[in-house]
C-alpha cells in the first residue's frame, strides 16, 4: 500500500496525497482519541483552518476528542443483532459496569460503544471487546463476562 | 510455493506462471480448508486453525496434509466449518477435541465422524457432503464457489483456479470500448443497491478524457448484509480484478478501494491482495507490456452510513464530511477532484472478471430477463440456517427463505423479511412468492437493496423494526436537508410515541403524511429513501400499529412500555434462580416457595425468562 509519514505517522496515501480523515485516523489509531494538540498539528500540516479538521473529528463516529477507556466495548446494535436482543444486552452491560453508552466509566477503565453490523450477524447478537469477538451474545453471558470487572478486578483480559 | 515473482510482460508470462501454480494446486489434493471468515472466528476457528497446525507437525503429516485457511463457506450459523479434500467432506461446529480424530480417521483412513455431520434441523437427515446439503444445493455459487477452493492470501490459488485471465484476456485482445460492449450484453446491474446498468456508467466514462477515477465502493453499510466483507475477505483478487479490468474499460488509470474501518479482516486481505498483484505487475505501470497503468489506493472510512452515498463518499475519500452534493453534474463528469468517477460495489465488481472469462452470453442465462446473473444475500435473523447465499436473481423468497435457510428457528411462525436495509422495508408473508429481482421487490415496498435479508419471527414488533430503522436514520443523516435531519427525527417521535402507548389517534395519518413530505423533499437517497421501513410495515401491519395505539397492546411483546412480566404462581417452585439473576433486583420470595416480580424495580430486561427452567415467567 502507498504510504506517507506525516507529523510522524505513516498514513495511507491516495491519489492525492494524504487526506485530513486519514491522518486523524492514524492519530485516533495510536492514542485512542484525538489529542487538541494533534488537531492543531494537523491543521497547520494540512494547511487549513482548524475548524475544517474539528468539523472532520466530529463527523466521523470512529473519532474521539475525549481519551478513551483501556478496554474498548462494543456492542453491535445491526438489524441482525437487534431482532435477536442485542438492546438489552448493551443494557446490562452499561449496568453491570457502571458506564454510559458512548462514554468512558470515571476510573478510564472501559468505553462502550454500539456500533451497526460488524458483519457476523449469523453469530448475532454481538459484542467486541477489545477487539475480541463474541458471538450468540444474551444478557446473562454478558453480564458474566463482566461481572468480575465491576468487582474492580481485571475482567476483560 | 510458486516460484517467486518476476513481473509479467507478456501474456506467455503470465501463461507459464498460471501453469505452475496448477501444477502446485494439483499437488496439495489432500487438504483441509478451515473457514477463516469473521463469521467462523468468532466461533473460534482461528484458534481451531492454530491446534490444526500444531497437530500436523507434531505427527509428521505436514508434507501430505494441507491446511488452508479459507473465507466465507457459506453456512455461518454452524460454524467452525472444515472442509476435507479431496472428498469435499462437510464437518459443522468443529472443536479443538476433534482435531485428533478429523485426521486420524477422516483424513488417514476415510472414515466419517457422524457426530460432525451436518443434520438438517427439520428432518434430521445426516449430509456427508457439502454440496449435498439443501442450503447448498438451491444455490448458484458463482461468485462464492472460490471461495472453498482458495486460500485469499495467495494469488497463486487464485490464478490456478482461472483467476486474472479474464484481465489478461482484456488487455493483450480487447480494446476497452469492446470490454464495455461485453458488459453490456452481460447486462449487469449494479449490486450496491440501486441496480443501475454497469456499462452506463462505464462507457460515459470512457468517453471522457484526461484523468479519470475508478471507486470500489466497499463501504457495507447496511446493517445486516455482510456479503462484501464476505467477497473481500474470501476472495480479495476477484475484487481487485473487476477494479482493474474497470478501470481499462473506461480509461480511469487510478484505482480506489473506499472501505470501512469495521472490517479489519478485509482491510488486511484487500492490502495484501493489492502487493501481490503489484508484485507481479497486474497493478502497475505498463501492465502486461501495454501501455496501460493502474495504479490502486486504500481509502478507509471512518464509521458514517451515508459515506455509502457516492458524491459523500468522493468527499469522504477526499477527507472532507461526508455530505452528499446536488446532482446534476453527475459524477462520471464531475467527481473525485473534479474529475470524471466511477463509483462500482464490491460485489459488482467481483461479476466482471467471470462475465469476461464465461461470455456474456453465458451470463445472462442466469437470472431473468431484466436482472441478470446472481446476487449473494446475507440471510440471517430468526432462520434456521444462517449465513450467505447466492442464488440466480428472480428465484422467490420463499425458496431463499425455506429451501436455502430451512424455515423458521424454533418452528416459529415467520412474520416478514426485511430487506434492502435502512432503504428496504419489511415484506410479508402473503408475499413470499415474489420473485427476488430488482423491480419485483420495489412493488412490495421494498427492494433487493445491497442484499441483507433479515428474517422475523412473531415474536419481532413491527413499531419496533421501524422506530429502530428510523433511529438508526436520524443518527446517521449528514443534516444537510431541513427535511431529512428535522422529518426523521419526527417521525421517530411519533413511532417512539405508539411504541410506549401514548400516541393518540390520528397519528398514524400524521405519520403518512410526514414520510411523504420526507421522502419528496429531500436531496440524496439516504432521505428519499428513510420513510421505506415505517411506510412498508404501516402498509403490511397496520393492524400492529393500531393495536399498540388503540389498545395499548404489543402483539409481540417487544415494546417495553406495553408489556409487563410476572411469575406464575401454580408452576414456580421457588428455585431462586430468577431471584439471583435479576439484575434489576426486581424479584423477591423465599426459598422453596413461589416468588414474585416487583413491576415498580423490574425494568423488563427478560432475564428471567431465559434463566426459568418452569417456564413459569410470564409476559404479557
Ligand atoms: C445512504 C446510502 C448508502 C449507500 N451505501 C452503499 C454501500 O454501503 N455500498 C454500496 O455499494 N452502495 C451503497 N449505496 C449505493 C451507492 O450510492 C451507489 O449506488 C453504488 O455504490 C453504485 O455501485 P453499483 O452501481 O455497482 O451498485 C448507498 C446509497 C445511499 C443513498
Ligand atoms: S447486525 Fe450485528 S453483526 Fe451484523
Amino acid at each position: 500500500m502507498k504510504k506517507a509519514i506525516v507529523l510522524g505517522f505513516e498514513v495511507p496515501r491516495g491519489p492525492d496525497g494524504v487526506s485530513i480523515v486519514a491522518l486523524l485516523q492514524a492519530i485516533q489509531d495510536k492514542y485512542n482519541y484525538l489529542p487538541e494538540k494533534f488537531l492543531r498539528r494537523a491543521a497547520r500540516e494540512m494547511e487549513v483552518p482548524l475548524i475544517d479538521v474539528y468539523s472532520v473529528a466530529k463527523f466521523y463516529k470512529s473519532f474521539s476528542l475525549v481519551p478513551e477507556g483501556r478496554h474498548q466495548i462494543v456492542t453491535c446494535t445491526g438489524t441482525a443483532c437487534h431482532v435477536r436482543g442485542s438492546e438489552k444486552i448493551t443494557e446490562e452491560i452499561s449496568r453491570t459496569l457502571g458506564v454510559e453508552v458512548n462514554s468512558t466509566s470515571p476510573d478510564g477503565e472501559y468505553s462502550l460503544k454500539c456500533v451497526n453490523c460488524v458483519g457476523a450477524c449469523a453469530s448475532a447478537p454481538l459484542v467486541i471487546v477489545d477487539g475480541e469477538y463474541h458471538g450468540n451474545m444474551t444478557p446473562l453471558k454478558a453480564g458474566k463476562l463482566f461481572a468480575q470487572g465491576a468487582k474492580g478486578k481485571t475482567a476483560v483480559s | 510455493m510458486a516460484p517467486l515473482p518476476v513481473k509479467f510482460k507478456t501474456k506467455e508470462d503470465f501463461l507459464s506462471f498460471k501453469q505452475r501454480s496448477i501444477e502446485q494446486y494439483e499437488k496439495n489434493r489432500c487438504y483441509l480448508a478451515v473457514c477463516g471468515d469473521t463469521g467462523c472466528s468468532v466461533q473460534g476457528s482461528k484458534n481451531l486453525y492454530d491446534q490444526l497446525e500444531i497437530y500436523l507437525r507434531k505427527q509428521g503429516y505436514t508434507e501430505n496434509v494441507k491446511l488452508k485457511c479459507t473465507g466465507c463457506l457459506g453456512l455461518c450459523e454452524n460454524g467452525p466449518l472444515v472442509i476435507v479434500y479431496p472428498q469435499e467432506i462437510f464437518y459443522q461446529r468443529v472443536e479443538p477435541e476433534d482435531i485428533e480424530e478429523i485426521i486420524e480417521k477422516t483424513v488417514i483412513q476415510g472414515e466419517i465422524i457422524e457426530r460432525l455431520l451436518y443434520s438438517d434441523p427439520v428432518s434430521g437427515e445426516k449430509y456427508i457432503y457439502g454440496r449435498e446439503l439443501p442450503f447448498y444445493k438451491s444455490q448458484l455459487r458463482n461468485l462464492l464457489e472460490a471461495n472453498w477452493k482458495i486460500d485469499p492470501g495467495s494469488i497463486e490459488d487464485y490464478i490456478a483456479n482461472g483467476g486474472y485471465a479474464a484481465l489478461v484476456n482484456a488487455v493483450t485482445e480487447m480494446d476497452p470500448g469492446a470490454v464495455v460492449e461485453e458488459i453490456k450484453k452481460s447486462q449487469l446491474r449494479g449490486r450496491g443497491g440501486a441496480g443501475f446498468y454497469t456499462w452506463v456508467k462505464w462507457e460515459e466514462c470512457r468517453q471522457q478524457t484526461g484523468r479519470k477515477f475508478i471507486i470500489c465502493n466497499a463501504d457495507e453499510g447496511d446493517p445486516g448484509a455482510f456479503m462484501d466483507r464476505s467477497l473481500m475477505e474470501g476472495n480479495p483478487h476477484s475484487v481487485l480484478e473487476g477494479l482493474i479490468i474497470g478501470g481499462y474499460a473506461t480509461g480511469a488509470q487510478e484505482g480506489i478501494v473506499y472501505i470501512r474501518a469495521e472490517y479489519p479482516s478485509a482491510v488486511e486481505k484487500l492490502k495484501l491482495a493489492i502487493d501481490r498483484a503489484e508484485d507481479l505487475g497486474l497493478v502497475g505501470e505498463n501492465i502486461l507490456g501495454s501501455d496501460f497503468n493502474f495504479q490502486v489506493y486504500l481509502s478507509i472510512g471512518a464509521g458514517a452510513f451515508i459515506c455509502g452515498e457516492t458524491s459523500a463518499l468522493i468527499a469522504s475519500v477526499d477527507g472532507r464530511i461526508g455530505e452528499p452534493v446536488q446532482k446534476p453534474p453527475r459524477l462520471v463528469q464531475n467527481g473525485y477532484l473534479g474529475r470524471p468517477t466511477v463509483v462500482n460495489n464490491v460485489e459488482s465488481l467481483a461479476n466482471v472478471p467471470l462475465i469476461l472469462r464465461d461470455g456474456a452470453q453465458k451470463y445472462c442465462r442466469v437470472g431473468t430477463e431484466k436482472s441478470s446473473g446472481t446476487k449473494i444475500f446475507s440471510l440471517v435473523g430468526k432462520v434456521n440456517n444462517t449465513g450467505l447465499v447466492e442464488v440466480p436473481l428472480g428465484i422467490t423468497l420463499r425458496e431463499i427463505i425455506y429451501d436455502i435457510g430451512g424455515g423458521i428457528k424454533e418452528g416459529k411462525q415467520f412474520k416478514a423479511v426485511q430487506t434492502g436495509g435502512p432503504s428496504g422495508g419489511c415484506i410479508p408473508a402473503s408475499s413470499l412468492d415474489l420473485p427476488t429481482d430488482f423491480d419485483q421487490l420495489s412493488s412490495a415496498g421494498s427492494m433487493i437493496g445491497s442484499g441483507g435479508m433479515i428474517v422475523m419471527d412473531d415474536e419481532t414488533c413491527m413499531v419496533d423494526i421501524a422506530r429502530y430503522f428510523l433511529q438508526f436514520l436520524a443518527d446517521e443523516s449528514c443534516g444537510c436537508c431541513f427535511t431529512c435531519r428535522e422529518g426523521i427525527s419526527r417521525l421517530l417521535e411519533i413511532v417512539k410515541e405508539i411504541s410506549d402507548g401514548s400516541a393518540k389517534p390520528g397519528q398514524l395519518e400524521l405519520l403518512k403524511e410526514l414520510a411523504g413530505v420526507v421522502k419528496d423533499s429531500t436531496m440524496c437517497g439516504l432521505g428519499q429513501t428513510a420513510p421505506n421501513p415505517v411506510l412498508s410495515t404501516l402498509r403490511h401491519f397496520e393492524e400492529e400499529y393500531r393495536a399498540h395505539i388503540e389498545q395499548k397492546h404489543c402483539p409481540a411483546g417487544v415494546c417495553r412500555e406495553l408489556i409487563t412480566y410476572s411469575i406464575d404462581q401454580k408452576l414456580c417452585n421457588g428455585c431462586g434462580l430468577c431471584l439471583k439473576n435479576c439484575p434489576a433486583g426486581a424479584v423477591t420470595g423465599n426459598k422453596k416457595e413461589p416468588h414474585y416480580i416487583l413491576y415498580d424495580k423490574c425494568d423488563k430486561c427478560g432475564v428471567c425468562t431465559t434463566v426459568c427452567r418452569a417456564e413459569a415467567v410470564i409476559k404479557q
